[in-house]
């Protein structure tokens, strides 16, 4: 029946296209090479760019002659920092990157000059006849660097010297409940840094109209973000300016930010007048980084003999590299999640992020979450042991309720790892296996949780965070348009599954247009998880409100009440009388003759959080998803290495709008969680200088098809309301139960004890000798820095009468209800 | 995109006529075979020859045939694959068959010549990096620079051996053939290389490497151990190449290992027939072998994994390479 | 095969005869420019990828006489009279092949990148060992690195095709589909 507001309400209608496993609405293409990646365009007259690259990590920059350069044959134009002197950044707070350097180089790698030439070839040799005369500085190499007042500073704004953030967050008395604890257990725990590694090197392709338009095809997650830094570094009016993403060759969260060289070509193409290229190195895109931040965590938490938590205290120091990025969102975030899987009723968090010579961190799959999981399973882990409890029957025991509110204000929806850890216990048969297998083989369990899309956007505003429009022809044809980005995750298919369903047609006969600053409603981008359930969401509206139209334009010409109007297989049908049904074109013919030209919008905003403190920006969101993964490995103690045989893997998805393909999100979370866990490292060297390790597909250790493992993937489906048909994520959040649920088995299989990733035969064997001469069989970070913490913000959690407010906050309760202003809340974020 | 920087390039259709037109050319000129360990070198700028003599056409270079002493002579340019698809090589030399699996990728193993594998670039993680990033350490000894980062004070280079048939061709006493300038002769695998990263071949510059022979096999037995990270493409942090020779009873009556990975040349395990010889590869023996190997092996931090662990992992790949040949099938 | 006893002239343009997805193709290029600058900007057989240009992550995969190689590090010089098949040559009269419609069908073309790379080493498996075992496929595919699919999807989509190339009425399976439980 149709519902006073218009809305269809189908429940306990059979869903014909949701819920099915189907081809990708792009999967031909894909398969058949069709696929337009930013490289594979040519316009005539395009001229090919490169980028001379900082050798030193820190230096200031004295001159730079590119007159050798602009002599060659072929070379069409060079660039130098001064000719784009203005700053850009994701964050708002954090406007501190340069298309090209100006007068400092902060990593090797930061660019400072940029040729475009006939060729690439051309391109290149100019680049080398670019002399750039530095002044060394001496390089930040660490967080501990950073801290200590007698390095140079990288940048004059933060929270202190080389400090970047640092937050201080407290609910409740966490001194009080640790007091109160029948155990308390403190860890130091180490995650390496790691990058996204898409296949798809990043590429962009500028060109200017005769009209003085800016046109930019680019590799990126979040073409309204880069639409903005262009027209505030280009000074352009954005209504000047179309940026349209390519299809990405895998993001990962590495394209999420806007990128000097998409600014470079921009500039380039204006300047010269000709269409405009770059394609990345390898190399480069080493250098583009923004993945995972290396963080030392520090945790100490009171339990009860049943395993449930009094109170915690948890710390992170963040090594940011070079820049800003979203390592604002990032710090918070590590503190952030840490409440939604197991009740935390008393919770301080402090977190500093650090300006270090390396190329800047940034959201990585999980953004910020997987290293503070990581910690917290592992120390549950030992807690477990501790206690004498089996840690799977601990977790299970202390469950955040659904619907609930944790103590940093975070509003809990549905809630399913209940049902995703008794099913890899199930599953993996882990009562015969935990502390059963042969010396060298063991079990891990570890679980997680991630946001179905921030709560917020990046730069503050009222406005919806994902719109659709949806044309209808006469001819029957159905167009969505969209901002959001295909990065591979199926998020065009999403939008063509979700109209389909509602309008009763072919999936793959709808055209989908997306990513496109100048023919699609803005959507914030591909990050956060956000797509399917805000997308989601948006296409849901804008199809019911196309059907609403169809439905009174049928009923009247059957005279029949819209609640008898029925959609599927392409036709429009009585219901109480399907023989009466005419072609899905005729009803729009109808429609269209009825109302006019048939568009419809849809838009979505996601809820207000409770959290109304200074920080409270980062960690909300419609609906949590939850995953648990149980992990069987084998250990050599001869050599140390350690081989993952099999993982089973459950996934509250809330409805997987198509499970084959949220499988292979599930699986692919798993292989990238399993590289972090065992081989993957964004490192550096220090005696040099300060340079990456290794920026190179050989050496980054990426598991090829040797190091994966058969994965046992279990849909856990409880429709959450906020989600599309139920949808919450499933992009990114089942990549965090998998390190840690590793560094358990390892410990199940040999009892070392390995406090820091990626779990190197190197890490094993140094734990496995401490035990061998008597000492705790452990590997990991000693001691965390001193710092001087900020005072906390300081917000009474709901049960002890808190409003989401600090308490110096003065419309804290008792201070008087004060209407709340639009300011712009810190850390708000991906 | 990497590119390759420009050089003329010829295809002579003989060995004759490609050593001929070496000689001739700039003394920077190089041959090319697969192309897998040149080209990326190329790209990176390590190496820019002028002039490039490809060996692809010349049909003599490539193919497996039975020789009259009832060993083996495999031609330079044949590929990984074909040698570890070859019929008599998997029945006869079954752990070069396996080795030939273990190098690199699959792909790359339809690329790459057993002549190409054997002359191998010594490998570094600071050489074997892009230019920009070479600068940024005002480069190394082994090319353009003045100093050796892995170990400043020498005053040599320590790139490492990385080639996997080395270790092993070594141990079954393989030989190969160079035809050069001067003439032609034929020496055994190890007589090819210097303990140097730089010039790290004994092969005089203009030397085609043309073939390679592999012993008649009969009474002994060979593998080859190789430790990396991953399962494919990875070089080897270190290599064993083991062989013994049985006497009709099972006694080891001769042995030798070769240890690769962990020098700029392939090295010799002294006292490994010592220590393996009159055994039955017993526990005590194979522990005494790889004592000895242990000693042998001194790798330097230059590549993937941390010197002393792969230091540390001598003795249990050695002890696994010579389990492997308690199969009688090898 | 004929040799160029002359120097083919460095950075000078060469007319090139290639046979490619069973067309010749002339292209003028340099000799230094390698077979996936060809086919990507010659050419515009853009389906080939690139991912390393070093020959370190198998994406530029393309078949010569049936075999992967990368085209990387290859040159058109080394080419001549040889067979090249790229991933639009998989496609026949008959429509997608096999290999094409289970990737398509099993999701194992994610972002689609490293796919063609995958499509073609898959194919010249299938051509040697009609019914490989998942460990003869890992060890095939293991010159082909993908970030987004952790493998499983593309073993799965290679065995469908196989069974279907072997004249079986395969589908995928339930758990293949919808997982587990």
């Amino acid at each position: 029946m149709v519902e006073p507001d218009g809305r269809p309400d189908r429940d306990g209608a059979e869903l014909r296209v949701v819920g099915t496993s189907l081809p990708k609405v792009d999967a031909v293409a894909k398969v058949t090479g069709r696929t337009k990646f930013a490289d594979d365009l040519f316009l005539p007259r395009m001229l090919h760019c490169k980028m001379l690259r900082s050798t030193e990590a820190h230096a200031k920059i004295v001159s730079i002659d590119t007159s050798r350069a602009e002599a060659m044959e072929g070379v069409v134009d060079v660039l130098v920092g001064e000719d784009l002197p203005i700053p850009y950044g994701i964050l708002p707070v954090s406007q501190d990157e340069h298309a090209l350097c100006l007068d400092r180089v902060r990593f090797v790698g930061d660019p400072v000059a940029a040729v475009a030439a006939v060729d690439e070839e051309t391109a290149f040799d100019a680049m080398h006849r670019i002399e750039v005369e530095y002044e060394p500085l001496e390089p930040v190499a660490s967080v501990e660097d950073a801290l200590d007042a007698e390095d140079p500073e990288l940048h004059l704004y933060g929270d202190g010297h080389n400090v970047h953030k640092a937050v201080a967050l407290e609910f409740g008395d966490v001194d009080a409940a640790l007091s109160e604890a029948d155990l308390v257990q403190e860890d130091v725990l180490f995650y390496e840094g790691n990058t996204h590694l898409p296949m798809e090197q990043h590429a962009a392709l500028a060109d200017w109209t005769p009209e003085e338009k800016l046109t930019l095809w680019t590799s990126s997650q979040t073409p309204h973000y880069v639409h903005r830094a262009l027209a505030k570094v280009l000074e352009m009016k954005p209504a000047k300016i179309r940026v349209i993403a390519t299809p990405n060759g895998g993001g990962f969260g590495g394209k999420s930010d806007p990128f000097n060289h998409e600014i470079v070509v921009a500039e380039l193409a204006r300047r010269t007048g000709r269409p405009v290229k770059i394609a990345l190195t390898r190399e480069e895109v080493f250098y583009c980084h923004r993945g995972r931040h290396p963080v030392l965590m520090w945790v100490k938490s009171g339990f009860r003999k049943d395993g449930s938590i009094t109170g915690m205290h948890f710390r992170s120091f963040l090594d940011g590299g070079a820049y800003g990025s979203y390592g604002v969102a990032t710090t918070y975030y590590t503190g952030a999640l840490q409440t939604v899987t197991y009740p935390v009723p008393a919770y301080k968090f402090e977190g500093l992020r650090a300006f270090t010579n390396k190329p800047p961190c940034g959201p990585k799959r999980g953004h910020g979450t997987p290293q503070p999981r990581f910690a917290l399973e592992v120390h549950l882990d030992k807690v477990a042991a501790r206690l004498g409890l089996d840690p799977a029957r601990m977790r299970l025991d202390h469950l955040v309720e659904p619907q609930s509110v944790t103590a940093n204000y975070l509003k809990i929806g549905s809630m399913g790892l209940g049902r995703c850890i008794e099913t890899v216990v199930e599953e993996s048969g882990w009562e015969g296996k935990f502390g059963r297998l042969p010396d060298g083989r063991g079990i891990g369990l570890a679980c997680g949780s991630y946001i179905s899309g921030a709560g917020l956007p990046i730069y503050w505003n009222n406005m919806p965070h994902s719109g659709v429009q949806l044309k209808l022809d006469r001819g029957g044809g159905v167009t969505v348009f969209c901002g959001s980005t295909d990065i591979g995750q199926g998020s065009d298919s999403v939008l063509a599954y979700v109209v389909a369903e509602v309008l009763g047609v072919d999936p793959f006969e709808i055209e989908v247009v997306t990513a496109d600053t100048s023919l699609t409603p803005v959507d914030l981008g591909s990050y956060s998880s956000r797509v399917t359930l805000m997308t989601g969401n948006a296409a849901l509206q804008a199809a019911e409100r196309a059907r609403e139209l169809l439905v009174k334009a049928v009923g009247e010409e059957w005279g029949v009440p819209g609640n008898r109007i029925g959609f599927g297989e392409g036709r429009v049908f009585d219901v109480e009388d399907p023989v009466r049904a005419i072609e899905f074109a005729e009803a729009v013919v109808l429609a269209e003759a009825a109302f006019g030209t048939i568009g419809t919008v849809g838009s979505y905003t996601p809820p207000k959080s409770p959290g109304r403190y200074k920080g409270a920006g980062v960690g909300p969101t419609p609906a949590y998803s939850y995953a648990a993964a149980a992990v069987e490995v084998t250990v050599d103690r001869e050599t140390g290495e350690t081989r993952v045989d099999e993982v089973w893997i459950a996934h509250d998805i809330g409805k997987a709008i198509n499970p084959v393909l949220a499988i292979g999100q599930v699986e692919g979370s798993v292989y990238m969680g399993m590289g972090e866990a065992l081989m993957e490292e964004m490192t550096y060297r220090a005696d040099r200088g300060v340079v990456h390790r290794h920026p190179s597909l050989l050496e980054y250790k990426s598991p090829t098809t040797h190091e994966m493992c058969p994965v046992h993937t279990y849909l856990i489906e409880d429709p959450d309301p906020e989600g599309p048909f139920g949808a919450k994520e499933v992009g990114q959040g089942p990549l965090l139960p998998i390190p840690p649920a590793i560094v358990n088995a390892v410990h199940d299989a040999v009892g070392a004890r390995i406090d820091a990733i990626p779990l190197t035969p190197e890490r094993v064997l140094a734990a496995l000798d401490r035990g061998a001469a008597g000492e705790e069989a452990r590997e990991g970070p000693g001691a965390p820095p001193e710092f001087a913490w900020p005072e906390p913000v300081r917000v009474p959690p709901p049960w002890a009468g808190g409003d989401g407010r600090a308490v110096d906050d003065p419309r804290h309760i008792g201070a008087g209800g004060v209407r709340e202003s639009a300011r712009e809340p810190e850390g708000a974020a991906p | 995109m990497m590119r390759l920087p420009r050089f003329a390039y010829r295809v002579p259709d003989s060995v004759e006529k490609a050593v001929a037109m070496k000689a001739e050319a700039d003394p920077e000129a190089r041959y090319v075979a697969g192309g897998t360990d040149l080209y990326p070198n190329m790209k990176r700028r390590h190496q820019r020859p002028p002039e490039l003599i490809a060996l692809h056409g010349i049909e003599a270079l490539r193919g497996i045939e039975e020789d009259a002493g009832g060993g083996l002579t495999i031609g330079a340019t044949t590929t990984l694959t074909e040698i570890a698809e070859d019929e008599g090589v998997g029945r006869d030399y079954p752990a070069l068959a396996e080795t030939m699996r273990l190098i690199s990728t699959p792909i790359l193993q339809n690329m790459g010549t057993i002549g190409g594998n054997l002359l191998l670039d010594t490998r570094c993680n600071y050489y074997d990096q892009p230019e920009g990033w070479r600068k940024s350490i005002d480069y190394c000894m082994k090319h353009e620079g003045e100093i050796c980062w892995v170990a400043p004070a020498s005053p040599r280079c320590w790139a490492v051996q990385s080639a996997d048939s080395v270790p092993l061709l070594i141990a079954m006493g393989a030989e190969v053939d160079l035809v050069g300038p001067e003439g032609d002769r034929r020496v055994p695998v190890g007589a090819l290389y210097r303990d140097d990263g730089i010039v790290y071949l004994k092969k005089q510059r203009d030397e085609l490497l043309t073939r390679i022979h592999l012993p008649a096999p009969n009474g002994w037995r060979a593998s080859y151990r190789k430790v990396r990270r991953r399962g494919a493409f990875d070089f080897p942090v270190l290599g064993v190449g083991a062989w013994v020779r049985l006497a009709d009873d099972g006694t080891v009556v001769d042995a030798r290992l070769v240890l690769g990975g962990v020098g700029s040349a392939p090295e010799a395990v002294e006292g490994a027939a010592e220590a393996l010889s009159g055994s039955r590869l017993e526990s005590e023996a194979v522990k005494a072998a790889a004592e000895a190997a242990w000693k042998a092996g001194r790798p330097l931090d230059n590549t993937d994994f941390t010197l002393s662990w792969r230091k540390r992992m001598i003795r249990p790949t050695v002890k696994r390479a010579l389990g492997d040949l308690a199969d009688e099938r090898r | 095969m004929p040799g160029h006893e002359k120097s083919l002239p460095s950075g000078e343009a060469v007319q090139w005869r290639l046979r490619v997805n069973g067309e010749d193709a002339v292209v003028s290029a340099p000799v230094h420019k390698t077979l996936l600058e060809v086919l990507r900007e010659d050419l515009r057989l853009t389906g080939t990828k690139h991912g390393c240009e070093l020959g370190e992550c198998g994406t530029c995969t393309v078949l010569v006489d049936g075999e992967p190689i990368l085209s990387c590090l290859t040159v058109p010089a080394a080419l001549q009279g040889r067979e090249i098949t790229t991933v639009e040559g998989m496609e026949t009269a008959d429509g997608l092949h096999p290999l094409q419609r289970a990737f398509a069908e099993l999701g194992a073309a994610q972002c689609g990148y490293c796919t063609p790379g995958f499509l073609l080493a898959a194919m010249a498996l299938l051509d040697g060992d009609a019914d490989p075992d998942r460990g003869r496929i890992v060890e095939a595919l293991g010159g082909n690195l993908c970030r987004c699919t952790g493998y499983l999807k593309i073993y799965e989509a290679v065995e469908l095709a196989a069974a279907r190339m072997r004249g079986e009425d395969a589908e995928p399976s339930e758990e293949v589909l919808y997982g587990g439980a």
